[in-house]
């Protein structure tokens, strides 16, 4: 894949003349500095990012990631969308954390509909639980498909057991295993089934033993900390200036984490402790994912020891749908299911800037209702854009395979950075 | 490892007054220097500057260099397209303070000739946000080394995000085993977009005799605290 970048002796002699001009040979070949295309199709893109990399010998000069190949054009699609509509999008931005994704929608609507403190508290509930569980299974992701980037194949094929289970809590609940539509402004779809808590217990009864063994696999392995121990240092100033959030920012040593300073739904009342790392590299980012993880588990417990019974969405029928069950008695309800379906609610005009705490960082949604009840704008603020976009600036200087550990650091998806 | 602390920092103070404290102190940095208008989003609970695109420099590095406010952080840029006004596209700006704990935006007007200046060399993330504004909406950033596309296919043409751009585009592709690549064709639908109006006339007809119960059903206006610059 590589090419010899023409240097001023290696172009091509066009003079009409022709080269048999006695020019004395003075080939100098350069055959360290070329230009390798990295993708789009590579097992360590993570998705399909293509990445230019001007390579000085065995070392980065410059990385350009060509972004866009998995572009749906989302933010188009949801203007001629209902707010309903609109909501199974979400779920294919980061498509390893979907529930973490409609939060933000959710939320930002219910924001501009007015009804942020009418959320049943069990709702709330059932959406952080939600959220914890979801976060669990993205950094299982990540954290085992990295260690795959870096030689170790072990931990994928262990965690993707776990992440199963967590793909059977989603399917339990939401119906489906992957796009679960299930949060959704003014609740959550429905009430979790009544096995689920007995299932989650089951599984975070052993979770914490997996935990252990993962960490036996990779946090004093000697070849992962070769490959990522110093590798993509991000100093504080440098991660804030990049736009840096979520666990990237805090491995560089930011104590910022929007569950506890900005919370949402029932998160102030939760107990847990945020992971900071100290030096910003590729190892630092791998620990506060192995850290989020646990303090997660504490959230999940939490949340099933104080959840209790009651209504999972508004009692408001023009803006979330009927039981079923009433719909066959009564007219009323029938209609509200008729309308909610066809038309939608209309949302007051306003704007929003509605952000969540996704596994990968700060998910925003700035959205600008016009009275209607489709989203004038949506936009969608990706956490993973602003880390790739610093790939450059983090694999400057390192070697070829020090850059598939950076990017495989960054915990990025392609479903949420190209929209 | 370290725990944050920030929990319930502002416990006891209402969104609306923390946005308050928080004009009155960016009014105190700016002291009038700048043509800054200030607004507020969803009730009263989000700060929104809009500025012009002269002032908008200084007024960003007043935001984030000033030890009082501490805009460290450039979170999203994004453009809003308004065909109806005389300057058509918003270029919407989210900041946010780390140390505060607070976030504003910041709103410029433009339309597709005049250019607006880079925030790039304040914050380097601000270098995508500021291609994608360009590729989705056309809009023109001065001082910006890079302005190619970024999320659109190579030799895309047209501005997708904009409101006279089809939902459906111009072109689309497949591979023609002919020629052996891909090829673009103009789009072909068997069936035309629909799109329903929802703004139904009975909505229009407000004062149906007999049937004023239907404005109960409606949802409250906003209230009046709303910014001008967020209604249509």
């Amino acid at each position: 894949m590589s090419a010899l970048s023409p240097t001023e002796d290696l172009t091509p002699d066009l003079s009409p003349t022709g080269p048999d001009e006695a020019d004395p040979p003075r080939r100098i070949v350069e055959v360290d500095s070329h230009t390798i295309n990295f993708g789009p199709q590579h097992p360590a893109a993570h998705g399909v990012l293509r990445l230019i990399l001007e390579m000085k010998g065995e070392v980065v000069e410059r990385a350009d990631p060509h972004i866009g190949l998995l572009h749906r054009g989302t933010e188009k699609l949801i203007e001629y969308k209902t707010y309903l509509q609109a909501l199974p999008y979400f779920d294919r931005l980061d498509y390893v954390s979907p529930m973490c994704m409609e939060h933000s929608f959710a939320l930002g609507t219910e924001r501009l509909l007015g009804i942020t403190q009418d959320i049943p508290e069990r709702a709330q509930y059932i959406r952080v639980l939600f959220a914890e569980i979801t976060r669990i299974a993205n950094h299982l992701l990540n954290i085992t498909t990295y260690a795959l980037d870096c030689g170790a194949i072990t931990p994928s094929l262990w965690g993707f057991e776990q992440r199963e289970h967590i793909l059977e809590m989603y399917e339990m609940t939401s119906g489906s295993h992957y796009h679960a539509n299930y949060f959704r402004p003014g609740g959550v779809a429905k009430d979790i089934p009544a096995a689920l808590p007995a299932k989650i217990e089951a599984w975070m009864a052993q979770f914490p033993k997996f935990l252990e063994e993962l960490e036996t696999l990779l946090t004093e392995n000697r070849i992962f900390k070769q490959r990522t121990v110093d590798i993509g240092v991000m100093s504080a100033e440098q991660a804030m200036a990049w736009g840096f959030s979520g666990p990237c920012l805090r491995a560089s040593g930011v104590a910022w984490d929007l569950r506890k300073s900005q919370p949402y739904d029932v998160y102030e009342r939760m107990e847990f402790d945020v992971p900071v790392g100290r030096n910003g590299d590729c190892y630092d980012r791998y620990l506060v994912r192995m850290q989020e993880m646990r303090q997660s588990m504490r959230i999940i417990r939490q949340c099933l020891d104080q959840m209790k019974p009651g209504p999972i969405k508004i009692l408001d029928n023009k803006i979330v749908p009927p039981k079923r069950g009433t719909m066959k008695r009564s007219m009323e309800a029938l209609i509200h299911h008729f309308k909610l379906y066809t038309e939608g609610y209309h949302v007051p005009a306003g704007s929003t800037y509605t952000v969540t705490e996704a596994p990968k960082g700060e998910f925003g949604v700035y959205l600008v209702a016009d009275g209607t009840n489709k989203p004038y704008r949506c936009k969608i603020r990706a956490p993973g854009y602003a880390h790739l976009q610093a790939a450059e600036a983090l694999s400057k200087g390192h070697m070829l395979a020090d850059a598939v550990a950076i990017i495989g650091s960054l915990d990025i998806v392609f479903g949420e950075i190209d929209r | 490892m370290a725990s944050s602390s920030c929990n319930g920092r502002f416990a006891g103070r209402g969104p609306s007054s923390v946005v308050d404290v928080l004009e009155s102190e960016i009014r105190a940095v700016l002291a009038d220097r700048l043509p800054v208008e200030f607004g507020r989003a969803r009730y009263g609970a989000e700060l929104v500057l809009h500025t012009t695109r002269d002032s908008l420099l200084p007024l960003m590095l007043a935001l984030r260099d000033s030890p009082a406010l501490d805009f460290a952080q450039l979170m999203d840029v994004c453009g809003v397209d308004w065909p109806e006004r005389p300057e058509r596209f918003d270029v919407v700006y989210n900041l946010l303070s780390l140390t505060r704990n607070e976030r504003v935006t910041v709103i410029v007007p433009t339309d597709e000739a005049q250019p607006v200046p880079s925030v790039a060399p304040i914050w380097p993330t601000a270098t995508w946000f500021e291609r994608e504004t360009w590729d989705m909406y056309g809009v023109v950033f001065a001082g910006l080394a890079d302005l190619r596309r970024l999320l659109t296919d190579y030799g895309f043409e047209g501005h997708p995000l904009r409101k006279d751009f089809p939902l459906t585009g111009y072109v689309e592709v497949r591979y023609d085993e002919e020629a052996g690549r891909v090829v673009q064709e103009p789009v072909k639908l068997t069936q035309d977009f629909r799109s329903f109006d929802f703004m139904s006339p009975w909505e229009a007809m407000t004062s149906l005799p007999g049937d004023e119960k239907v404005h109960l059903n409606r949802l409250p206006p906003p209230e009046p605290a709303q910014t001008e610059g967020d209604k249509p």
